[in-house]
């Protein structure tokens, strides 16, 4: 890999980019413990407002913040503007993939993805298999990960079509900037994320099922307090003004989804629920799980209510269909894919296999099934051992990896110890899906990799945020 | 609003309640067996505390003899003891984080901060000092989560449920007391007891922090009856049951006007305010004090299902 | 053989629910060797029972009762019409290409010992794969006891094939695992069978495999009588293991505990049988 592409010198490291040209001019002028102080400042108040996440493994630290980096991460309205429109064709893809994927099966038919990635994938749900939902929308809320690699080129390094997390820092990071920098705020006109929490309502209003009569009644269905995106549950159920409930508080009757309340039942007609798949349904589903609601694949097959993100969804984000995602955007779409994809090596396919052996110290390898920044090898760091360790693995259940090569992943000006210096960061804009389009708040979540020359950038390995301003030009 | 948020503003506001109560008992029996016992009598002061606390059986679960150390630290540290200090602080914070949006940030703060303090005491107290230091830290931290719940909370559902919390709680415990204590209340009691028992009636005031009260009220001398009076039938005293069944009924009746709908807790909870009402000292002890007080136990948690049924589950 | 079943599932409980709620995989379907000629379902709750096709074609019925109740009881009964088809299934419902019933189930899984039981056995057999699935199925009934004790509905095959020890379910999840590490699409079937030599309720159903070879389609396997379905058999629910074609899943809210009792009366049409359930 080479020198990364720094977003606010480029390549060479000479000539400050136009977009950050305001926020250089403002770094020279700040003093270093001004900088210092309200990064310290803006810990203070994201600890006091209680956003934590739980980190798995750990176990006396089950409620830690996530470092916030004071400087932000900047695009251009002309970036801006072409990732916008990759992400938007890119979940149009995603949606009419599902929707043939459980339905009509053409892209089965014309060969282009394999059936049996289908078929013995997991995450495909035969539960779904025939049934149809609300306007043709499985994914209403997706997390596109987004890598830059230099100026003109964006990749897509993963889709979210589950229950992707985050917004909260998106929204959060942005309220606490403008409290601690507003004068930087004033030498800049940066597009608003604060509707966000409207626009997801509206998107999730809008796929109300069919046969809802009155103003439909949207709850937030979360695990409980001890999911590590609990606090993220919370905050957007407040913001949305909608009731965050648990599986308990969730009852199915004559196939309707009521919700207990003091004032007695009370039905409930699209429930943005963050819980997986597997433990949404005993009686359909892992019948261990105490996290769901029995009878609610009933309720859902009949048509009373709307879940979103839809069952069946992870067909879509598993990472060896990842690969086809090229394929899927032409086959649907008729349209070359805007946003590119990571190259990628499916391990399943023997030359492809015997490729990754060979190369496997210059490789990242990600389980398919895997989220999160668990269970992967980052072949140029890993030790000679974690290599042949991972080899072993690679060699007894090969379907379940894939492999991409070490992308030098963009950096961006970032307040560590020793002062500012790059880091990698990545991108993960929120793709809203309802029954009037796609809709895109300008930004997203800008995650950064804190250690020097780390390319990891997952809040459980060690991950920061930044705030990420899209500017009006 | 949901039944679950409903059901965790109420034992948040309980627990938290029940831990003040606890410190208080605490506090009371200190003092008691700090005295000769000349002036209180051979009876063991701990053992007494342990039942009025309620939790007797589990506690004689662990020990033979209760003991100024080992009641402390079971009332107040035990992580054994389902409703020990410690995790009635527990719980309530466990509550109060499940229900956060439904909370104000004051009383979050308030609910949390107490957690995190609770951290800082560790495995309890070393001396005396100390742990009066954390029972009079107990009380202001129930005082100051009960002040920011009363001076920041919507008047609605929300409030209303987490106030009968506490009026269910203080009830329940001021009738412990009486249950455990009775027999020093009767009328013929002065007679037997005279000056041996008057600190015995003064830890039960300070129990249910009324001892100046009771002078306001009756303006005299303590007198077993009077105590009995004040604790059982009135009103302008705020641990009194009757005091705390008028708070229930206002409270219930507010959730009945804002949902348009009358229940079965809000009849029985009138049920017991008129009996209540009607009462006086004189029938009371004529028809028995113990068996008043374990009828009013009884019809306590037969609400507190009644409640529970209608509106938390 | 026409073949009349009574299929009673009685619950009790100790403190009455106030909900429950199910889903039955109870209704059988037409396929060659079966016709169904008459089938109803009777609750003891006046309830609303909603139909549908599940996942892999079965019928599922879905209601909720509210209670309070004391009993609660699920009962089908109705007589099929069935013919020997040396255990070939054709004309079933399909919903997916063999491939699906490749995949790993929790239940199904195999672990060390069923992969080097599935390996000796293809080592032993010969190329063809029918030839090795009866193989399959000849080992595990010899060396498997029917013992209802030991094992229950969330025993994985891994843990069955140690014990040696199960019920039909158990045998067939463990030759399901076997079939599928060596590469053959395989799946759970619940049902009935008809036992000619003994009356009187039983108080399970059936169960046993089916395995997929290319030319012939579907084929049974019974692992618990070691043999390939007959016309004894009666076919109901299709699934990965037993989880997808069980015939109750069910929970309930409020109450205490529940008891069950089921009580299966499956004889020849012709002989009704007389005998009432025991308590």
């Amino acid at each position: 890999m080479g020198v990364a592409f720094d977003e606010m010198k480029g390549h060479d490291g000479t000539a400050v980019r136009p977009a950050y040209g305001e926020l250089d001019r403002w770094l020279k002028e700040v003093p270093p413990d001004v900088l210092d102080y309200r990064r310290r400042e803006a810990e203070l108040i994201f600890r006091r407002i209680g956003i934590t996440f739980a980190v798995y493994g750990e176990a006396d630290a089950t409620e830690r913040l996530i470092p916030f980096d004071v400087i932000p991460r900047i695009m251009s309205a002309d970036e801006w503007r072409r990732l916008e429109k990759g992400l938007t064709q890119r979940v149009n893809a995603l949606n009419l993939f599902i929707k043939d994927v459980y339905g009509a099966r053409d892209i089965l038919r014309a060969g282009i993805v394999p059936e049996d990635m289908i078929f013995r994938n997991p995450a495909f749900r035969p539960e779904m298999n025939g049934q149809t939902v609300p306007h043709d929308i499985y994914v209403h809320i997706a997390g596109i990960d987004i890598i830059r690699v230099d100026a003109d080129t964006f990749y897509v390094l993963e889709d979210n079509a589950r229950t992707p997390s985050g917004v909260s820092y998106m929204l959060e990071n942005r309220e606490i900037m403008m409290r601690l920098f507003p004068e930087l705020f004033s030498r800049h006109r940066i597009a608003p994320v604060e509707n966000y929490p409207d626009e997801l309502l509206a998107t999730l209003r809008s796929v109300a099922p069919l046969s809802t009569a009155k103003e439909p009644n949207v709850v937030l269905l979360t695990p409980g307090v001890y999911n590590s995106a609990y606090y993220e549950h919370s905050f957007l159920a407040d913001k949305l003004g909608v009731e965050l409930v648990e599986g308990r508080d969730l009852f199915v009757k004559d196939e309707v989804v009521y919700m207990r309340t003091t004032q007695g039942p009370q039905r409930v007609d699209v429930i943005y629920r963050r819980v997986d798949d597997d433990f949404i349904d005993p009686l359909a589903f892992r019948p261990d799980s105490i996290l769901g609601v029995p009878g609610l694949m009933s309720a859902y097959t009949a048509g009373n209510v709307t879940l979103a993100n839809a069952v069946g969804t992870g067909i879509a984000d598993d990472k060896a269909i990842y690969s086809f995602m090229p394929d899927i955007v032409k086959f649907y779409l008729g349209e070359e894919p805007l946003l590119k994809n990571v190259p990628t090596w499916r391990c399943r396919e023997p030359e492809h296999l015997s490729y990754v052996l060979d190369h496997l110290p210059e490789l990242v390898v990600k389980e398919v099934h895997g989220s999160g920044g668990y269970g992967m090898l980052i072949g140029p760091s890993a030790s000679k051992i974690a290599i042949e360790q991972f080899r072993a693995k690679l060699k007894t259940a090969p379907d379940n990896f894939i492999a991409q090569p070490t992308l030098a992943l963009s950096t961006s000006p970032t307040c560590v110890e020793q002062g500012v210096a790059p880091r990698h960061v990545d991108l993960r804009p929120f793709v809203l899906t309802g029954r009037n389009g796609v809709r895109i708040v300008p930004g997203g979540l800008t995650r950064v990799a804190l250690k020097e020359g780390s390319l990891v950038v997952n809040s459980s390995q060690g991950g920061g945020t930044k705030d990420t301003w899209v500017l009006d030009k | 609003m949901l039944s679950r948020t409903a059901d965790n503003l109420f034992w948040l506001s309980r627990y938290v309640e029940r831990a003040e109560y606890l410190a208080r008992i605490l506090d009371a029996t200190q003092r008691l067996s700090a005295l000769p016992l000349a002036y209180v009598g051979t009876g063991n002061e701990w053992e007494s505390a342990v039942l009025t606390a309620g939790c007797a059986s589990s506690f004689f679960k662990a020990y033979e003899t209760a003991t100024e150390e080992n009641v402390t630290d079971f009332l107040a540290f035990s992580t054994a003891n389902p409703s020990s200090i410690r995790n009635c602080f527990e719980m309530a914070r466990g509550n109060a984080r499940a229900v956060r949006t439904a909370l104000t940030g004051e009383m979050w703060d308030a609910i949390n901060g107490t957690w995190l303090e609770l951290k800082r005491f560790g495995n309890g107290p070393s001396s005396r000092e100390e742990t009066s230091r954390f029972l009079r830290w107990v009380q202001e931290s129930s005082l100051r989560f009960d002040g920011s719940a009363y001076r920041t909370m919507l008047r609605n559902d929300a409030y209303w449920f987490s106030r009968l919390g506490v009026y269910m709680e203080r009830a329940d415990n001021t009738a412990r007391i009486l249950d455990v204590k009775y027999h020093l209340l009767l009328p013929d009691n002065e007679r037997v007891g005279g000056p041996l028992d008057y600190f015995q009636w003064a830890a039960i005031l300070r129990s249910v922090s009324a001892l100046t009260s009771y002078h306001w009220v009756y303006r005299e001398s303590l007198k077993p009856w009077l105590v009995a009076d004040l604790l059982i039938l009135k009103e302008e005293m705020p641990r009194s049951l009757a005091s705390c069944y008028e708070a229930i009924v206002r409270n219930l009746d507010a959730i009945a006007t804002h949902y348009g709908r009358q229940g079965p807790s809000q009849r029985q909870a009138r049920g017991i305010r008129t009996r209540l009402q009607n009462s006086k000292m004189d029938g009371i002890f004529q028809r028995g004090l113990h068996e008043f007080i374990g009828e009013f136990i009884t019809e306590n948690n037969r609400l507190g299902l009644a409640i529970t049924e209608q509106f938390l589950q | 053989m026409r073949i009349r079943i009574a299929h009673t599932t009685t619950y009790t409980y100790d403190a009455p629910p106030k909900l429950v709620t199910q889903v039955l995989r109870l209704t059988p379907r037409n396929h060659d060797g079966q016709y169904v000629v008459n089938w109803r379902i009777d609750l003891s709750r006046d309830c609303q029972l909603y139909q549908r096709e599940g996942a892999f074609g079965n019928i599922s019925h879905s209601f909720t009762a509210e209670g309070p109740f004391d009993e609660l009881s699920v009962s089908v009964e109705g007589e099929i019409d069935t013919q020997d088809t040396s255990g070939i299934v054709r004309g079933a419902v399909e919903r997916f290409p063999p491939a699906l019933f490749l995949r790993d189930t929790q239940l199904t899984e195999a672990d060390a010992a069923i992969i080097d039981f599935a390996e000796a056995t293809r080592a032993k057999s010969g190329g063809d794969t029918l030839g090795l699935l009866h193989a399959l199925m000849a080992g595990l009934n010899e060396s498997f006891a029917f013992d209802t004790e030991p094992t229950n509905v969330t025993t994985t095959a891994a843990e069955a094939f140690k014990l040696k020890r199960g019920v039909c379910q158990d045998g067939t999840h463990v030759f399901i695992a076997a079939a599928r590490h060596l590469g053959i699409p395989a799946r759970y079937i619940g049902g009935h069978y008809c036992r000619r030599d003994e009356e009187g309720p039983q108080d399970a159903g059936h169960a046993w495999a089916e395995a997929y070879i290319d030319k012939l389609g579907w084929v049974g396997f019974d692992p618990t009588h070691g043999i390939s379905p007959t016309e004894s058999h009666v076919r109901v629910a299709v699934g990965l293991d037993y989880l997808g074609a069980a015939p109750v899943r069910g929970t309930r809210h409020g109450g205490g505990n529940e008891s069950m009792k089921v009580s299966v009366h499956v004889a020849p049409a012709s002989r009704q049988s007389q005998s009432q359930s025991q308590q």
